[in-house]
């Protein structure tokens, strides 16, 4: 039984479909990329997993349950978090209340696993009382990794983690999503660095006009001349 | 120039009950009761196809159509009142006397009318140029507060209008063509004449390359931003026709009635009962909203006689408010207009609750 | 402690700033000194009730992101419940302690809330929460609040006509304050009741688990929903805030004027959507702090223009907010 498994799925906003039919699959523990062009629908892809978007015909399943039709309320109690590409951070509260409404779920105590973020992320530590509204969009990235952690997640799924941010950025960010990755956590990713990201991941995806057009493992897609071309910049 | 009549169970009870309550006030008033309702349901077309424009193809939520209303009529009043007659205590400085002046075949009429309609399209083009390139929520708030203000200004400064004693030798059009006792038949020819050159005004207009830009910022505004077009201009010009028109309509207001003065221009008989008249008729289609105007207008005169609490006007304002909220929800489109506009969009607004 | 605060302020502390601040504070004492004091002082306490006003308005605006046109006849409605309840429900008494008012005015005031949430949770199970579940445009929200505000105000003049009324009263002598100040003692109630409600909602933002769901759901709705953060609840807690206050704000809007009237609610609307807009759409302390502006404005112009334009004067400042900062005082750019 694979941690996450995506049948056929046909989904879209209103009377637009967007994903005409699409299918992966992720088991525990794994990076899976999903790659393509603009438009291609892997925004879409996540969203529909996480249950913002309410998918015509398919199924998602998680752990074996079936989420297809429950609301993000629920399936975030699951353990699958999302970071969306933009608007990811609540800009009025600060910081340590971003963390905090990362952690909204968790019926525990969350103050160990906000100690571990915070030594993780030591510059969101140090300016922890400050608006999120007020940060730069780096530490806006980080933060809206750092709140997705606090969940203690099983499945992370990620959209566009390093988009619009300097390439010295770009590296730190895949360096904490790789760190992430080997405590275990599973994570679905949407990227345009294609290549940075096809570089840490076990499997990839190539999705366009909704519709999946090629699977394999993450290396043999980076030396695949076709999707070099196409979507790694030659 | 054709309509989309949809001939469905709505229109054809619409239509009934247009012809029964004709029928139930002829016999109630008589033909002066009924050219009475009829000149009162023309006007107020005028005005919901004002609002048509705004709302119905635009997208422009004005809730300050009294302030039009009150601009429209006040303007065509002072230009077309003779000047203030000492002996009559009036406070009012100025009277345009336009019927003595231009009297020739009364040329003063249209005059007056155009003139109205041009100050509330200048108001408009001031409250537009701030509101219109911010959300569409300000506007509403913005016409809601020029409504307001109007009404404040020709209260206090007795020197425009008079005060609240208003304005009221407000000449007769052609006058001198018939006995006054058949005068509301010539007004009511007059009504209809200016309502029939304004609807096909509205359609030409509509269908033209011009309207056509506006149905695609209704549709699309993003993408017919993105490709070039100047959604703001279009918008502002929009909201200044409507206001032209809604101008024309408190000017045959005041040349019917022949009075005004600031509490004529009640929120509920100003602004209100024209947005149920357009929601009822069907906005985004003008015929809907002459349809409309003549329906609601019907159903408010016609309720006058019911017995009981049922005419009490505050019940009436009641079921006004009522009227609003069901349309909406029950059949948004109205009895023959676009469903489209009304009920969503493509994307559901980022941040609307569940 | 010092960077706490400025990082709520508006703008960041460069010297430029720091000079202009110092202009304006300069400004307002200049203008201070000129003005009748007694103005102002009123102008502090119709800012308060418009705060009450306002600060439901602008949660509503922020979190359920449509103009509640109808947020005036919420206030007019917990007026007239008062009304209501004083008149024929509760026992006749007037005069209490300093007050113009008897002490049936403390068992009515929170009769009147529950009952005005009530009406706010009823209206939003039958009507918004259908629209918003269709997904229409929030000006189509808007106009059904219109609607809905129609409605309300013409079943408070079916019930109590349309003519003014007035709570059980006994006159009391006003309070002498320095600088030739003179208040009601009506007004001490007003004052403190409006602190003890802002500074209750204050904690309630900062300190709980659904007041920090309401500021996340304001912020970014669908952020929210994959935190976890029940948003139906939420909207609920909105409701319930927004309309409490507001029939508060209706109540000591009567007490402060000694009069209701049907159309009391939505003559007020302009000044708390400038209110509103002035502090910032979504931020509660902004509409305060708006509301406080727009009171004392208001206010302080009777010193020059007629008494009747006070509305007008709200109406100004919003044009011109809307000229000169669209976003508010407090406004992030988007």
């Amino acid at each position: 039984m694979s941690l996450l498994e995506v049948n056929g799925v046909v989904a879209g906003y209103g009377e637009t479909e967007i994903l005409h039919g699409v299918s992966i699959v992720l088991e525990k523990g794994e990076i899976v990329t999903v790659i393509g062009p603009n438009g291609s629908g892997k925004s879409t892809l996540l969203k529909t997993i996480v249950g913002l978007v309410q998918p015509k015909k398919g199924q998602v399943s998680f752990q074996g349950d079936d989420i297809t039709s429950m609301a993000p309320e629920s399936i975030v109690r699951k353990g699958i978090c999302y970071v969306p590409q933009s608007s990811n951070v609540f800009p009025s509260l600060s910081i340590h209340e971003n963390l905090e409404m990362g952690a909204f779920v968790r019926t525990d105590d969350f103050r160990p696993r906000l100690a571990e973020v915070y030594g993780l992320f030591p510059d969101l530590a140090e300016r922890r009382r400050e608006m999120a509204g007020r940060l730069s969009g780096g530490q806006r990235q980080m933060l809206a990794l750092a709140r997705g952690l606090m969940l203690d997640p099983v499945l992370m799924l990620l959209d566009e983690p390093s988009a619009g941010l300097a390439p010295k950025m770009v590296a730190s960010v895949l360096e904490k999503i790789l760190w992430i990755n080997s405590t275990g956590v599973a994570i679905l990713l949407v990227e345009q660095n294609a290549r940075e990201a096809l570089k840490l991941s076990s499997r990839g995806y190539v999705l366009a006009s909704g519709q999946n057009q090629l699977e394999d493992r993450g290396q043999d897609l980076l030396e695949n001349p076709e999707i070099a071309r196409l979507y790694l910049g030659g | 120039m054709r309509a989309k009549i949809r001939p469905d169970w709505a229109s054809i009870g619409a239509l009934t009950l247009v012809l029964g309550l004709a029928l139930y006030l002829f016999l109630h008033g008589g033909a002066g009761g009924l050219t009475d309702y009829a000149i009162f349901a023309g006007i107020y077309a005028v005005f919901t196809l004002g609002l048509n424009v705004h709302w119905g193809f635009t997208g422009l939520f004005n809730i300050g159509i009294a302030g039009f209303f009150a601009l429209g009529a006040y303007t065509a009043a002072l230009l077309t009142t003779p000047p203030p007659d000492p002996l009559m205590f009036e406070d009012f400085k100025f009277g345009g006397d336009l019927a003595v002046r231009l009297g020739h075949l009364d040329l003063w009429f249209p005059v007056a009318l155009l003139a109205a309609g041009a100050i509330c399209g200048l108001v408009a083009l001031f409250l537009g140029f701030i509101t219109l390139r911010l959300r569409e929520d300000y506007l509403a708030i913005a016409t809601l507060g020029i409504a307001e203000s109007v009404r404040l200004l020709f209260l206090n400064e007795r020197w425009l209008g008079n005060g609240s004693k208003g304005l009221y030798r407000i000449p007769k059009f052609l006058g001198d063509l018939v006995s006054p006792e058949n005068y509301d038949y010539l007004y009511l020819v007059v009504v209809v004449v200016v309502l029939v050159i304004l609807y096909i005004a509205v359609e030409r207009v509509i269908k033209s390359p011009w309207g056509r830009v506006l149905k695609a910022i209704r549709e699309d505004e993003v993408t017919t931003a993105a490709s070039g077009k100047n959604v703001f201009s279009f918008k502002l010009q929009s909201f200044i026709l409507g206001a032209f028109i809604m101008g024309i309509g408190g000017a045959l207001y005041a040349h019917n009635v022949r009075f005004v003065d600031p509490s004529t221009f009640d929120p509920l008989l100003a602004t209100f009962i024209i947005w149920a008249m357009l929601m009822l008729g069907g906005s985004g289609n003008n015929m809907g909203a002459i349809l409309g105007a003549f329906v609601v207008w019907g159903i408010w005169t016609g309720t006058q006689h019911l017995p009981g609490f049922l005419s009490d006007p505050n019940f009436r304002f009641v079921m006004v408010g009522l009227l609003i909220v069901g349309v909406i929800l029950l059949r948004p489109g109205g009895i023959l207009g676009e469903r489209r506009r009304v009920s969503g969009q493509i994307e559901p607004p980022r941040g609307a609750a569940p | 402690m010092l960077e706490q605060i400025t990082h709520c302020l508006p703008l960041r502390l460069t010297a430029r700033n720091v000079v202009l601040a110092g202009l304006l504070v300069l400004l307002v004492l200049a203008l201070l000194s000129v003005v009748k004091m007694e103005l102002v002082v009123n102008g502090l306490f119709l800012g308060a009730i418009l705060a009450l006003g306002a600060i439901g308005l602008t949660l509503v605006y922020g979190i359920l992101k449509f103009a509640h046109i109808a947020h005036g006849d919420f206030m007019t409605w917990g007026a007239y419940i008062v009304f209501f309840l004083l008149g024929s429900v509760l026992p006749h008494s007037t005069g209490f302690g300093p007050f113009t008012f008897g002490y049936s005015l403390f068992i009515a005031l929170p009769l009147t809330m529950m009952a005005v949430v009530a009406t706010a949770i009823i209206l939003d199970k039958a009507i918004y929460q259908r629209l918003r579940r269709r997904a229409v445009n929030t000006v189509v929200i808007a106009m059904t609040s219109l609607g809905v505000a129609i409605a309300l105000r013409g079943l408070v003049q079916v019930i109590w006509g349309g003519g003014t009324e007035q709570y059980p009263r006994l006159s009391k002598p006003f309070y002498q304050l320095p600088m030739g100040v003179k208040i009601p003692p009506d007004w001490i109630f007003i004052g403190a009741l409006t602190l003890i409600l802002v500074l209750a909602l204050y904690q309630f933002l900062t300190r709980t688990k659904m007041g920090k769901a309401m500021r996340a759901t304001s912020d970014n709705l669908e952020l929210a929903r994959v935190s976890g953060i029940n948003t139906e609840r939420v909207v609920w807690w909105t409701w319930a805030i927004g309309a409490a206050l507001a029939a508060t704000a209706g109540v000591l809007l009567a007490v402060f004027q000694a009069q209701l009237f049907p159309v009391m609610g939505w003559k007020i609307l302009i000044p708390l959507f400038a209110a509103v807009i002035l502090g910032s759409i979504g931020n509660p302390y902004g509409a305060l702090a708006g509301a406080l502006i727009i009171g004392v404005a208001a206010e302080v112009s009777t010193q020059w223009i007629t008494p009747a334009y006070k509305p007008a004067i709200a109406f100004a400042i919003m044009i011109v907010t809307l000229l000169l900062r669209p976003r508010g005082l407090f406004g992030v750019r988007d």
